[in-house]
């Protein structure tokens, strides 16, 4: 439905244009509005929830609890969606979402092969890379050469687990805690959650790296 | 300023090393748009999930490199889609309220609000 065939005939030094895409989702958007099926202001306020209020934190506070909270950190391995909605995060979309917990044997790493599926709902949007086609297609193929794209180098004998998302299940990488923060708080420690770690292609960050 | 120092300013807002996580406001709002139909139950999640992934490979097989630049093109494409296959609006209404907005901006000076008025549905 791209194909919008018009003879233009615009007056660029007096009148305003629109490129094709603003066009169709003006369009959408106003007939949308007129038959009562949004609201203009429900829409600014999902966009603002989804760029401001919701973003990595929200994952990185999810990990920080379970690094700290045995109970917490089994209740979220067990049922992540039941675990994360404790905490007041929203989850409209998706019905299950399950964390996976890397471990020195295992490291876990999230991609969706179809059409980027992510756990919107502890993470934000996702970033580009993340819907790109090959990202999708690496991830899968040579996982352990897309760690290394990310500047990841895993022991050999860690096994990497890939996990393909869907509308259904999403996932959640629960990383391994960086050493050498034994008494840390849960705030002192989420500075430490970086969004990629809990996609997997990364880790969480050393106490030395982070900014002073 | 660096990515970690805004961060530091604007914490919890999901930049990445390359930028917003949407470029354009087209995309936010494009992006709001299947989250708020979807919220009043026109489609199910899986149904929506499924047309942004046949749009994903349409275009694909299309020729589109798929580098997640034009992600918010296939999402534009399947909410037209979905919203098509509802009943809510067909091709041709969709195509009316284009050339609306075309004429209005078209008459619009450089700069202004564009605003839809009945006039421009010719």
């Amino acid at each position: 439905m791209t194909a919008h065939d018009h003879n233009h005939d615009h007056d660029d030094e007096h009148g305003s244009e629109l490129s094709e895409t603003q066009l169709r989702v003006r369009a959408l958007e106003t007939i949308l509005t007129e038959k009562g099926y949004v609201d203009p202001a429900a829409l600014d306020a999902i966009v603002e929830t989804y760029e401001t209020r919701i973003g990595p934190r929200n994952g990185a506070v999810v990990v920080a609890k379970a690094w700290t909270d045995p109970a917490f950190r089994q209740a979220l391995l067990s049922d992540a969606t039941k675990a994360v909605a404790t905490l007041g995060h929203v989850s409209k979309v998706g019905d299950h979402l399950v964390a996976v917990e890397n471990t020195p044997e295992r490291h876990n790493m999230i991609v969706c092969t179809l059409c980027s599926c992510y756990p919107w709902e502890v993470l934000g949007l996702p970033p580009v890379w993340y819907k790109s086609a090959p990202y999708r297609s690496r991830a899968v193929k040579d996982p352990r050469g897309v760690l290394a794209d990310f500047g990841v180098e895993l022991p050999k004998a860690t096994e990497i687990r890939v996990w393909d998302s869907t509308a259904e299940t999403r996932f959640l990488v629960l990383p391994m805690r960086p050493a050498g923060t034994e008494g840390w708080s849960e705030e002192r420690l989420a500075d430490l959650v970086t969004r990629d770690s809990m996609i997997g292609t990364g880790l969480a960050r050393k106490p030395g790296e982070l900014a002073q | 300023m660096s990515r970690r120092e805004i961060a530091k300013v604007i914490p919890g807002l999901p930049h990445d090393a390359e930028g917003p996580v949407f470029r354009e406001p087209w995309e936010a709002q494009a992006f709001a748009m299947a989250l708020a139909l979807h919220g009043r139950g026109l489609f199910t999640w899986p149904e929506w999930a499924a047309t942004l992934a046949a749009e994903i490979r349409n275009a694909q097989e299309a020729g589109d490199p798929d580098t997640g630049e034009t992600y918010y093109r296939h999402w534009l494409n399947a909410l037209e889609r979905l919203v098509a296959e509802k009943g809510v609006a067909d091709a041709k209404t969709l195509a009316r309220y284009y050339d609306a907005w075309d004429h209005a901006a078209d008459r619009t000076p450089h700069g202004a609000p564009i605003e839809l008025r009945p006039d421009d549905f010719k």
